[in-house]
C-alpha cells in the first residue's frame, strides 16, 4: 500500500535524505560519492513518487536506490580499471538493506552537520553543501535561491566536497573542546542562511523565504539533539522572534519598513510566544552567548505592544553585554541607537564619533545610516539629509537605497514646509 | 557579493576587431571560453553575454502618441557596451583579479568593474 | 529574441536624486510596477541596478599578469547604473518597453523620458565573429 503525495510529502523526503546520507556514507566509508548517490535517489524520488505514490518504507527505497547507484559507479570503475567485461559477484546490486538499517545513528544528521559546516569551507561553499546534504534540497533549487546558474552551484558543492576529502574530516562526531568550536561553525552556517532568507525583499522570491525556514528547521534538529547547548537554543530562539515580523517588514510595493512603523498585528504572535518561552527556558542555564543576548533583544522588541513601549533601557543594557562578548561592530551602531533613545541623540552621536575612527566601519553606509537617524532625532534635519543621501549612495541594496532616499525626501519635504 | 564585468568599444574599435584573421579571432573566442569555463569550475560564474552589433543599436527616449521616440545615430566616438560577465566573488579584489584575466585575453582592453545592488534588504 | 535596456548616468550627476518624497516614491513604485508586469507576462530574465559609479574601476593586465586597477575616467563618461534583460518576440516590442522605462516619472510625476539604449543579446558569439 503506497501513501499518496500530498503537502507534507516533499517534507518528509527531505527529513530523509541525511539520514540516508548517513547510512549510504557510514557502509561506502565515502561521504562525497554518497552524497552524489544520495541526491540522484532524491531527483529519482521526486520524479516518481508523486505519480506512483510514496513505497511503503521510502527511507529504506532511498537507501536502496542510493546504494545501486554507489555499486554501480564502483562497478564500472573497476571495470575501467581493470578491463572487466564480466561483473564479480562482489558487486552485485543485491544490498542488505535491514544491516545498514541496523547500523544507522540518530547522531548521523548531527555529524553531517559537523562536516558540512566544517571551519576548512568557505561560507558559500557550506551553505551550498549543507542545503544539499543535510536540507535535501536538489542543486537547482539551491542554485535558484542564489540566483546562480545550476552548473555553478553544483561546482560549489562539488569542491566543499573535495575539501572535505582532503582535509580528512572522518565520519564521526567531533570530541571535547573541538565540538564545541564546530557547533559554532555549524550555527553560524545556519544563522547565515536564515539571514539570507530573511533579507530579501517580497516579490517573486517565495523560494527565499523558504531558506529562512529551512534554516530554522535544521537549527530544530540541531537544538533537539543538543539540548544542552544554549546557543543553539539561543540562535531558534532569535530565528523565530525575528521570523515572527516577517510580514511587517516590507510593504506591498516592496518598500522596507522599520521596526518602529511596522504593523504589529503582522507579527506572529505564536512565533513570538515560542520564541520567549525557549529563551525563558535557556538564560537561566548560566551560559549565556551573543545568540542568546541577540534573542533577548528581539524579545523586548517583539514584546512592546506599540513601538513607543519599548523597554529602551532594557536593550541598552542587553546590547552593553553583547558588546563585551562581541568585536562585531554593528552591535556598536545598535547600542549608539539604543543609547540615544534612553539617554538623548547627543549621548549617541558621542558614541558614534568613537566608531568613525573603526576601520571595519569606514566607508560603510550604516554609520551614515545610523548617524542620519540620530541627527534627526537631535532636530537636525538639514545634517540628517545629507547623511541619509551618503548612505543611499554607499548601500549595496536596493530597496535599503530606496528606503534611505525615501528617509531623505520625507526630511526635505518638511523643511520646504 | 556579485560584480558586473563590462568590455566597451567604439564603432570603429568593433570594425577593427572584424577585420583580424580569423584564427586570430578563433584563438579570443577560445580563451575566453576557457576563462568562463574556469568561472564555472571556481564556482564564481553567474553569466555572460555578448551583445549585438553597436550599429544595431538603438536609444529610447519616451513615448510620443504612444509610440517609442528611437534615434540611432551616435557620435564616432562613443563607447558602446560590447559583452558582460557577471560573477560572485567573496570579494573586490577577485573581481579586479578575473577582469585582469579577460583584459589580458583581449589585447588589454581595459574592463569597467562594477559591484551589483543586490534585491536583498540588509537585516536589522 | 533577447535584450539588453540599458540606463546610464553621468557621474557628474549620478547625484543622488533629491526629489520630493512623494515623487521619489512613485518612480520607485513604478519601477516595481513594470518589473512586475514584465515578469507576468514572462518578457523579463533580468533586472538589476548596479551600485553608484564612485565605486567603478577600470580594470588591464600590468606586465606581470596581476590586475591594474584605476579609477580615473574621462568627464564626458557614460556610466552603467542599470539594465533589463527581457526576451520578446520582436525589436518593436523590446523598444515599447524601452519607452515605458524611459517615461518614468520623475520631480512633479513628470515622465522623465531618459535615454535607454537598447541592444540585442546574443546567445552565441556573434555570427560572423564565429
Amino acid at each position: 500500500m503506497t501513501k499518496k503525495w500530498d503537502a507534507t510529502s516533499e517534507h518528509l523526503l527531505r527529513e530523509l535524505a541525511p539520514q540516508v546520507l548517513g547510512a549510504v556514507a557510514r557502509r561506502f566509508r565515502d561521504f562525497s560519492s554518497a552524497e552524489d548517490a544520495v541526491q540522484e535517489a532524491m531527483i529519482a524520488a521526486f520524479t516518481q513518487w508523486p505519480q506512483e505514490g510514496i513505497p511503503e518504507n521510502p527511507r529504506g527505497w532511498l537507501i536502496q536506490v542510493a546504494c545501486r547507484r554507489m555499486t554501480d559507479r564502483m562497478r564500472s570503475e573497476i571495470a575501467r580499471r581493470e578491463r572487466e567485461t564480466a561483473v564479480s559477484a562482489e558487486t552485485e546490486n543485491f544490498v542488505p538493506l535491514p544491516e545498514i538499517e541496523a547500523d544507522m545513528d540518530p547522531d548521523d544528521t548531527l555529524i553531517l552537520l559537523f562536516m558540512c559546516c566544517h571551519p576548512a569551507l568557505t561560507p558559500s561553499s557550506a551553505i551550498a553543501l549543507t542545503l544539499r546534504a543535510v536540507g535535501g534540497l536538489t542543486t537547482a533549487e539551491i542554485a535558484h535561491a542564489f540566483l546562480v546558474p545550476e552548473p555553478t552551484m553544483a561546482q560549489r558543492i562539488s569542491r566543499a566536497k573535495q575539501s572535505i576529502k582532503d582535509s580528512g574530516v572522518p565520519f564521526q562526531l567531533p570530541g571535547g573542546q573541538d565540538r564545541t568550536q564546530r557547533l559554532r561553525a555549524v550555527l553560524h552556517v545556519l544563522y547565515l542562511i536564515f539571514n539570507e532568507g530573511y533579507t530579501s525583499s517580497a516579490g517573486p522570491e517565495l523560494r527565499r523565504s523558504d531558506l529562512s525556514h529551512e534554516a530554522m528547521r535544521l537549527t530544530r534538529i540541531v537544538h533537539h539533539l543538543q539540548p544542552d547547548d544554549t546557543e543553539a537554543a539561543g540562535l531558534l530562539a532569535l530565528m523565530l522572534l525575528t521570523d515572527a515580523r516577517r510580514l511587517a517588514r516590507t510593504s506591498e510595493t516592496g518598500e522596507l519598513i522599520p521596526l518602529a512603523q511596522q504593523d504589529r498585528a503582522l507579527w506572529d504572535r505564536q512565533q513570538i510566544a515560542e520564541g520567549v518561552a525557549l529563551l525563558s527556558a535557556t538564560l537561566p542555564k548560566r551560559s549565556v552567548g551573543p545568540y542568546q543576548l541577540q534573542a533577548a533583544i528581539a524579545a523586548v522588541h517583539d514584546e512592546a505592544a506599540r513601538s513607543e513601549d519599548t523597554d529602551w533601557p532594557q536593550i541598552l543594557a542587553l546590547y552593553d553585554l553583547l558588546g563585551r562578548m562581541s568585536e562585531n561592530p554593528m552591535v556598536a551602531l545598535n547600542r549608539a541607537i539604543a543609547a540615544a533613545l534612553v539617554h538623548g541623540a547627543a549621548k549617541g552621536l558621542e558614541l558614534l564619533d568613537a566608531l568613525e575612527t573603526d576601520g571595519r566601519l569606514a566607508n560603510h553606509h550604516r554609520l551614515d545610516a545610523v548617524r542620519a537617524h540620530l541627527l534627526e532625532l537631535a532636530g537636525d534635519r538639514t545634517g540628517a539629509i545629507g547623511y541619509y543621501r551618503r548612505a543611499a549612495g554607499k548601500t549595496g541594496s536596493l530597496p535599503e537605497r530606496n528606503y534611505l532616499l525615501t528617509q531623505a525626501a520625507r526630511l526635505s519635504d518638511e523643511l520646504c514646509d | 557579493m556579485k560584480y558586473i564585468l563590462l568590455m566597451s568599444g567604439t564603432k570603429a574599435g568593433v570594425e577593427g576587431y572584424h577585420a583580424w584573421p580569423k584564427q586570430d579571432i578563433e584563438a579570443h573566442m577560445a580563451v575566453l571560453h576557457s576563462i568562463n569555463q574556469d568561472l564555472t569550475d571556481s564556482g564564481e560564474f553567474v553569466a555572460t553575454q555578448g551583445l549585438a552589433e553597436p550599429k544595431e543599436a538603438k536609444v529610447v527616449r519616451g513615448e510620443k502618441n504612444g509610440l517609442p521616440v528611437t534615434d540611432g545615430i551616435f557620435p564616432e566616438s562613443k563607447e558602446f557596451l560590447l559583452g558582460y560577465w557577471i560573477v560572485e566573488v567573496p570579494n573586490a579584489e577577485r573581481a579586479y583579479a578575473i577582469a585582469g584575466r579577460i583584459s589580458a585575453a583581449s589585447v588589454n582592453m581595459p574592463i569597467e568593474v562594477r559591484q551589483f545592488a543586490t534585491h536583498e534588504a540588509k537585516s536589522r | 529574441m533577447k535584450y539588453i535596456l540599458m540606463m546610464n548616468t553621468m557621474k557628474a550627476g549620478h547625484g543622488v536624486p533629491s526629489w520630493p518624497k512623494k515623487d521619489l516614491q512613485a518612480h520607485i513604485a513604478f519601477m516595481i510596477g513594470l518589473n512586475k508586469e514584465l515578469h507576468e507576462r514572462g518578457e523579463l530574465v533580468s533586472a538589476e541596478g548596479l551600485s553608484f559609479p564612485d565605486q567603478a574601476k577600470l580594470v588591464h593586465a600590468g606586465k606581470d599578469g596581476r590586475p591594474v586597477t584605476d579609477g580615473v575616467f574621462p568627464e564626458s563618461k557614460e556610466f552603467l547604473a542599470g539594465f533589463w534583460i527581457i526576451d520578446v518576440d520582436n525589436p518593436q516590442r523590446a523598444y515599447e518597453i524601452a519607452a515605458k522605462a524611459s517615461a518614468a516619472p520623475g520631480p512633479g510625476g513628470v515622465p522623465l523620458n531618459m535615454p535607454i539604449e537598447v541592444r540585442q543579446v546574443m546567445s552565441g558569439p556573434p555570427p560572423d565573429m564565429l
